[in-house]
């Protein structure tokens, strides 16, 4: 005889409850964790090189690396001065709190300010796992076009800050950065957002103003 | 694409609710699933083929039951269910607004015998 039996439960609620120890264990330390997130070629690892070489006086830094194969982007990170975990997921397309567990694992969260999570290339799927980082950081590029906010929604609803990175491609690509704001506003109001290149340094100052503001911040909440 | 560990996070949980129930087979497993979820059903049963082979769900039949999006804007109260991709209140313009529903994913159900 067939019987029904009533569950509701959230089928992410294994990684939410991974998602919410490494958090303890990032609160615990003092850390504030950054989740960033990208197309693959958006530059989220120029980017981290010069979040390190900039704020490496000041902030002890660790990064944990996703990608499918490769220790490129750990390699670089390593070698601008920062801690590095890499995380090879095998095929898998974004990082989930349980990868992410066993990577701080490897580190000395005691001995760290700021961890930086590159989560794996892709604007889709790392959007619907959540790590246990305290901010996600979308990396957008002016090559990749306009129109990204309205063709990937979950990714730019679900973030806390906004890079634009290559604005020093602007006068060489088709991309309209009024209808692209237009999407992001839609998306997600308000939303704090850093228009940069980290080719030319431009705008790089405000977003680490921001990122000391946050840490700032976050040692309030823990202290 | 995620769906294969998606797909093996909601076997995990049926196999672990029948257990608990002491059943032998799980002939049903009913899914909700938000409009804004980014969830390809085809996929999920795709994978759900492979992945329930041999388990105690093997063969059970997969139903999702689709939530559309509940807008309420904060500004005025209005209630809604944008059809588009812009969530603003059709009534007064307003982008303060919540959602109330459209992000589910959830396992509702499982059905034993």
């Amino acid at each position: 005889m067939k019987e029904r039996i009533p569950i509701v439960e959230k089928i992410l609620s294994a990684n939410d409850h991974i998602a919410a120890q490494n958090k303890s264990a990032l609160d615990s330390a003092g850390v504030l964790g950054l989740n960033f997130m990208a197309s693959p070629g958006a530059g989220k690892t120029s980017l981290i090189e010069h979040t390190i070489k900039k704020l490496k006086d000041r902030l002890k830094l660790a990064v944990v690396d996703g990608d499918v194969a490769t220790s490129i982007d750990a390699d670089r990170a390593a070698a601008a001065g920062a801690q590095s975990v890499q995380i090879n997921t095998g095929g898998e397309c974004h990082l989930d709190a349980i990868m992410l567990q066993g990577a701080l694992s490897e580190l000395h969260l005691e001995e760290i300010d700021l961890l930086i999570v590159e989560n794996v290339g892709n604007l889709i799927c790392p959007a619907s796992f959540k790590l246990g980082t305290h901010k996600s950081v979308l990396i957008a590029s002016v090559p990749e076009g306009d129109d990204k906010p309205y063709k990937y929604p979950g990714m730019y609803r679900g973030v806390e800050a906004l890079v634009i990175n290559k604005i020093d491609l602007l006068p060489y690509v088709e991309f309209d950065m009024e209808y692209f704001r237009q999407g992001v506003e839609i998306l997600n109001p308000g939303l704090v957002t850093f228009p940069l290149s980290c080719r030319t340094d431009e705008g790089l100052d405000a977003y680490l103003a921001w990122v000391e503001t946050e840490m700032e911040a976050h040692r309030r909440v823990v202290q | 694409m995620h769906e294969l560990s998606i797909t093996e996070s909601i076997l995990e949980i049926a196999l672990r609710h029948a257990a608990e129930a002491e059943a032998e087979k799980i002939t049903d497993i009913h899914l909700v699933i938000g409009k804004l979820s980014s969830i390809v059903d085809d996929s999920v049963q795709f994978y759900w083929d492979i992945v329930s082979d041999g388990t105690a769900a093997q063969g059970a039949v997969l139903h999702f039951r689709r939530v559309r999006i509940e807008i309420v804007c904060q500004a005025c109260g209005e209630s809604y269910h944008p059809e588009e991709l812009d969530l603003s209140c059709p009534g007064c313009g307003s982008r303060d607004v919540r959602i109330v529903a459209g992000e589910e994913f959830r396992l509702e159900a499982i059905e034993v015998e």
